[in-house]
């Protein structure tokens, strides 16, 4: 909202500097978004006199004028701009002048001839023939304003208002106009608000004898008033409304558009004026739209109408979508000669529901979406009416046509003082609180506040708090720490996955942050089969694009573009991880699951599988997973058939990892092996022990013993393992291979695997027989599942 | 004899002074001290001496013996010194070379502020609340008095599911959440992911994170949320930070505002980063509607409290001075390193 400081002055005088008017409005509720003075780029341009015109000797196209500016001498000025005559008063730029967008102006010579400045045109002067309807586009902008030679232009053009943008809330609708925040300034710098009511003097004929009103649906039409203007003369409205216009942001178009307009920004009352000679019958029939009618709006388009919209009709047909935008063939013409005004208020939603179907918000939807005041429209009427009379622009109608079923009658709430004190954590004065809702149009009555019917927001107790506490101050409550103890603190879910941050962290891995929405093609991408249980995504009806309409059933599409991404910017390596929401459907209509996926991988020189399986089983080890497998998958179509394991935890599914398949890396265009595991977080928190007890250091020595072990080639290691733990007993304290061969020496078909065995007994150092006889019972064993002591 | 003795003392410190190696010195305590050394070869012949001197050049041997001795043990310490300095001048090495780094991961910008504001509210005891992203119209609008059909909805551009069904625009629907689950007192923060349909440019990303706030038990005022949120941002931004609120309009608040945080570049005075305005905007609050404590079912004659929300993406930016928003998601490996 913008607002002219020049017509503010008509209701509330300030004192301020405008820097101090802004932040004390933003501090009490009205928030300024920045403030900007008109013409504050013009310097140096005067009124000047044109003396003489005369042929430039060496340019056909310029002309030498001699100008009075109120100095001694006339300035010798060289134009291009053929409107100029002797006589004709013409803004001057003089030397070392500065126009709008950072024109400077300089004394010059122009083939040979001193040019001491420039005359400028109107759109030279940041203004438009919207502005200076006297005025043409294309020459020297020539005065007919009340001015003084040497007069500054901006304030001969009246190009010196002060304008402040204000962000107002939805809640205030009554701020969108001047005298809303002038009742704001008012109560904000405690200076006497005037709105004098609008008076028409002189009236003639009855408006019944021309007008008849029907309002079908008084649900949606709360209030509607008609008055009728007749003998109107259509011409530009006067300079300082079109200034208040202009400085409002409006462009003007005629005196009686310009009223509509004017009035709408003084009061917020959207205001519409019909010509009367389509009013077909001279009936107004606010009524639903029928099924099949269209309009064509003002701004030429034909629109379908559906029956839940209101329209303004006449006896035949529509003539305004109500509250929306007014029809084409209904608007004021030049040769308009009996206009009516329409003031009515009309139910917010309705409105708000009919301009998104029919894809228009206007001005005037805009402001009734948010719900105004039906209280409102005789003041706005009246007050266009006497700004007819004032501008010359017609003959006012006796009477008005005022459906106003309902009416709407001022709430009251009871006042309390003392709550208001304890809700906010002041001690503010009954009458303090008085009179600073007073100062906004409230009054106090025996207990009970009247809420005035333009404060529709005012509902309860912590509204009127509210307002105490923005005229008040928020800045002078005090600052306070919360009463009583409480206990803070993660809960253990919450405390596991800060657990599982630290150990991939640990392992250098880096943490990423992902879209959570993707596009369906990323299922193609990593090969997922159609029928796959994983295509079932929840869908965005209106998304952005095709690239983010889905919710992920799997993060590992989100990895994949990253690690993708990473890839293309020629980083040499990136091992990521993301714990993240993957969102599986329920049934229609119910929310769907939302879990947490541990994904992580990426690529790196000479990175490998079992890189990425030790990284895993770090990751288990530490967050004390008990009851871990890792079984061998063929057939995972995102992953290299012969590199791919399944984590299965007690029995359970908890992930996969392994080599991306070749195919989908290209699919992602990586020319390079990717890694990638994709972990169910919520199975490793049910499996996980919360507490370890602490393993006393070793008292006595162990011993070593290493087995080098031929097996089928096909043989997993992990039985080997199996093997010869279950064989040794709590004697091995560790097992490591360290050792993988095929080749020479080695039959074809076989392996060989070679491992260390740590043993050690908790009560005594082991001898060598009790080793020598665990190593016996491994190899026995071993021997039982076809493997054999390397020879 | 006695000159015999004194002439091995000075022999064996000449010998000492000129050996340049361990060996040389125990070839030293040989010559001198061995069991075949000069010093036994002395005292062997102590029996030609008379009763009265015996004990005199005994003495003496066994001094000279003692010295000798002495002086060894300095001499070898002075070697293993010179031994040691000439080592430790050998093995010296440019240490401006680069080091080299034992590659560690990084976590994600947002995590970390994410955690450190946690750990904030954590010691002020709130705990740390979740909530679905897929949020039923109820929680998300209803509940928070925004009725179908509020002008507000608007300025939240929904992605929708299904009629009823979309994704959360915002943290409050946890609020709502919390408050049918857990009976007042309630301390809660509720970070996590919302969605609103803004297309992506260096400002905007229709998904981004919030951390709501949530204070309901009796007798919380509109100072104690004013204080809380002050503590907040001094623990964040530095004790000497200045807050100020603002009136603004939130459905589901009453009284509104904003909390602004004095421009760190400026200190009030307008610069660009604040867009001269002296101060920047930090998040909104206000105290918890009577509506919203009502729809589930805690009576707001009984009850107050206060909400907050704060959109952790601007914290983030403001304090690594980040200016494209579509770094955090495009997760480059060269921006995730620098945190």
């Amino acid at each position: 909202m913008l607002l002219s400081m020049r017509w503010l002055s008509d209701y509330v005088k300030i004192d301020e500097p405008i820097h101090d008017f802004c932040e004390k409005m933003t501090m009490s509720g009205s928030k300024v978004e920045s403030y900007s003075t008109e013409g504050e780029e013009i310097s140096k341009v005067v009124v000047g006199r044109v003396l003489s015109v005369v042929k430039h000797p060496n340019a056909d196209s310029l002309v030498i004028c001699q100008v009075e500016v109120g100095q001694e001498q006339p300035v010798q000025i060289v134009t291009g701009a053929t409107n100029v005559v002797p006589g004709a008063l013409v803004p001057v730029a003089l030397d070392g002048s500065t126009l709008p967008h950072g024109v400077s102006i300089r004394r010059g010579k122009l083939r040979g001839e001193v040019s001491n400045g420039m005359l400028c045109s109107l759109s030279e002067l940041g203004v438009s023939v919207h502005d200076f309807p006297y005025a043409i586009e294309d020459g020297i902008f020539l005065l007919q304003e009340d001015c003084e030679i040497g007069q500054d232009i901006r304030s001969a053009i009246g190009l010196n208002d002060t304008v402040v943008d204000f962000e107002i809330t939805s809640n205030r609708p009554d701020c969108l106009s001047i005298t809303g925040l002038a009742r704001e300034a008012s109560a904000t710098f405690k200076a006497s608000l005037m709105i004098p009511q609008p008076l028409v003097r002189s009236e003639s004929g009855r408006v019944e004898d021309l007008l008849n009103v029907e309002v079908q649906n008084t649900d949606l039409c709360l209030r509607y008033i008609g008055r009728v203007v007749k003998n109107v003369k259509i011409g530009p409205s006067p300079r300082w409304m079109r200034e208040r216009l202009r400085a409002c942001g409006v462009r003007p178009i005629n005196n009686i558009v310009d009223i509509t307009n004017y009035v709408m920004l003084e009061y917020g009352q959207p205001m519409h004026a019909f010509d009367y000679s389509l009013v077909k019958g001279g009936k107004i029939v606010v009524r639903n739209a029928r099924e099949g009618e269209t309009i064509t709006t003002l701004d030429g388009i034909e629109r379908r109408l559906s029956p839940s919209m209101l329209v303004i009709a006449d006896c035949e047909r529509p003539t305004a979508v109500a509250g929306v935008m007014g029809g084409e063939y209904s608007g004021i013409m030049e040769d308009t000669q009996t206009i009516v005004f329409e003031s009515a208020c009309f139910d917010g939603g309705s409105v708000r529901l009919t301009a998104k179907a029919l894809g228009m918000r206007t001005e005037s939807s805009s402001r009734y979406e948010k719900g105004l005041d039906p209280n409102t429209c005789l003041p706005a009427i009246q007050r266009a009416c006497e700004l007819v009379e004032l501008l010359g622009a017609g003959e006012v109608v006796g009477g008005m046509i005022d459906s106003n079923p309902a009416g709407r009658a001022a709430a009251t709430l009871p006042f309390t003082p003392d709550w208001i004190n304890r809700f906010l954590g002041i001690e503010l004065s009954e009458k303090e609180m008085i009179e600073i809702l007073q100062s906004i149009g409230f009054s106090v009555f025996e207990g009970r506040i009247t809420v005035p019917t333009w404060r529709a927001d005012i509902e309860c107790g912590a509204d009127v708090a509210e307002e105490i506490a923005r005229f008040y101050g928020y800045n002078r409550i005090p600052t306070t720490s919360l009463r009583g103890s409480a206990q803070g603190s993660l809960t253990s879910e919450q405390k596991f996955t800060r657990r599982i941050h630290q150990t991939l962290l640990a392992q250098g891995l880096s943490e990423i942050i992902t879209y959570t929405f993707i596009s369906p093609k990323n299922y193609d991408k990593i090969e997922l089969p159609q029928q796959s249980e994983l295509r079932r995504s929840l869908v965005i009806q209106n998304p952005l694009g095709e690239d983010t309409s889905i919710m992920r059933t799997t993060a590992l599409p989100s990895l994949l573009d990253i690690v993708a991404r990473n890839y293309n910017n020629r980083n040499e390596a990136a091992l990521l991880y993301e714990i993240g929401t993957e969102y599986t459907p329920t049934r229609e209509g119910e929310l769907p699951l939302e879990h947490q996926q541990i994904t992580l991988g990426g690529y790196r020189e000479g990175y490998d599988f079992f890189q990425l399986k030790g990284v895993i089983v770090t990751l288990l080890e530490k967050l004390n997973v008990v009851g871990y497998e890792f079984i061998q998958k063929t057939d995972h179509p995102t992953f290299h058939p012969g590199r791919c394991a399944e984590l299965t935890v007690n029995g359970e599914s908890c992930g996969i990892f392994g080599e991306i398949h070749p195919k989908v890396a290209e699919n992602y265009g990586v020319g390079t092996r990717i890694y990638a595991a994709s972990i169910r977080v919520e199975v490793l928190y049910r499996n996980h022990q919360p507490l370890k007890d602490c393993r006393p250091l070793p008292r006595f020595p162990a011993s070593m013993r290493d087995l080098a072990l031929i097996c089928e080639e096909n043989m997993p290691a992990a039985e080997l393992e199996k093997a010869i733990r279950s064989s040794v007993g709590p004697v091995l304290e560790r097992l490591r291979l360290f050792d993988v061969y095929q080749g020479a020496q080695i039959p074809s078909g076989k392996k060989s695997i070679a491992y260390s065995l740590s043993l050690r007994a908790g009560d005594h150092t082991l001898t060598d027989e009790e080793a020598d006889a665990a190593v016996k019972r491994a190899l026995k064993a071993l021997d039982k599942i076809g493997v054999s002591l390397r020879a | 004899m006695k000159n015999a003795i004194e002439n091995i003392r000075s022999l064996a410190h000449k010998a000492l002074e000129q050996a340049a190696s361990p060996k040389e010195i125990d070839e030293i305590r040989i010559r001198f001290l061995g069991k075949k050394g000069e010093i036994t070869a002395i005292l062997k012949q102590m029996g030609s001496l008379s009763a009265e001197e015996r004990p005199k050049i005994g003495q003496l041997a066994n001094e000279v013996r003692a010295h000798i001795e002495k002086e060894i043990e300095g001499r070898i310490a002075t070697l293993k010194k010179a031994e040691l300095d000439r080592r430790l001048l050998a093995e010296k090495i440019d240490v401006t070379l680069p080091g080299s780094m034992q590659p560690i991961g990084h976590q994600h910008p947002l995590s970390q502020v994410l955690g450190e504001v946690q750990d904030i509210f954590l010691g002020m005891g709130f705990s740390v609340a979740e909530g679905p992203e897929v949020e039923t119209d109820y929680y998300n609008f209803e509940a928070l008095n925004l009725p179908k059909n509020h002008p507000a909805r608007d300025t939240q551009d929904t992605f929708y599911i299904s009629e009823n069904i979309l994704l959360r625009t915002q943290t409050s629907p946890v609020q709502i959440r919390v408050m049918e689950k857990q009976q007042p007192p309630i301390r809660v923060i509720a970070p996590g992911r919302v969605y609103r349909s803004d297309a992506v440019d260096a400002t905007h990303s229709p998904v981004f994170h919030q951390i709501e706030g949530l204070v309901v038990d009796k007798g919380v005022t509109m100072a104690d949320l004013k204080g809380t949120l002050e503590t907040f941002v001094k623990q964040l931004y530095g004790s000497e930070s200045v807050v100020r609120f603002r009136p603004h309009h939130f459905p589901f608040t009453e009284p509104s505002a904003e909390m602004d945080i004095m421009c760190f570049e400026c200190h009030g005075k307008g610069c660009s980063l604040c867009k001269k305005e002296g101060w920047i905007e930090i998040l909104g609050c206000g105290m918890v509607h009577p509506k919203v404590l009502q729809n589930v079912g805690l009576d707001p004659e009984v009850y107050s409290g206060f909400a907050f929300g704060i959109g952790l993406e601007r914290i983030v930016m403001r304090r690594y001075n980040i200016k494209d928003l579509r770094l955090f998601y495009e997760n480059d490996i060269r921006f995730l390193e620098q945190f």
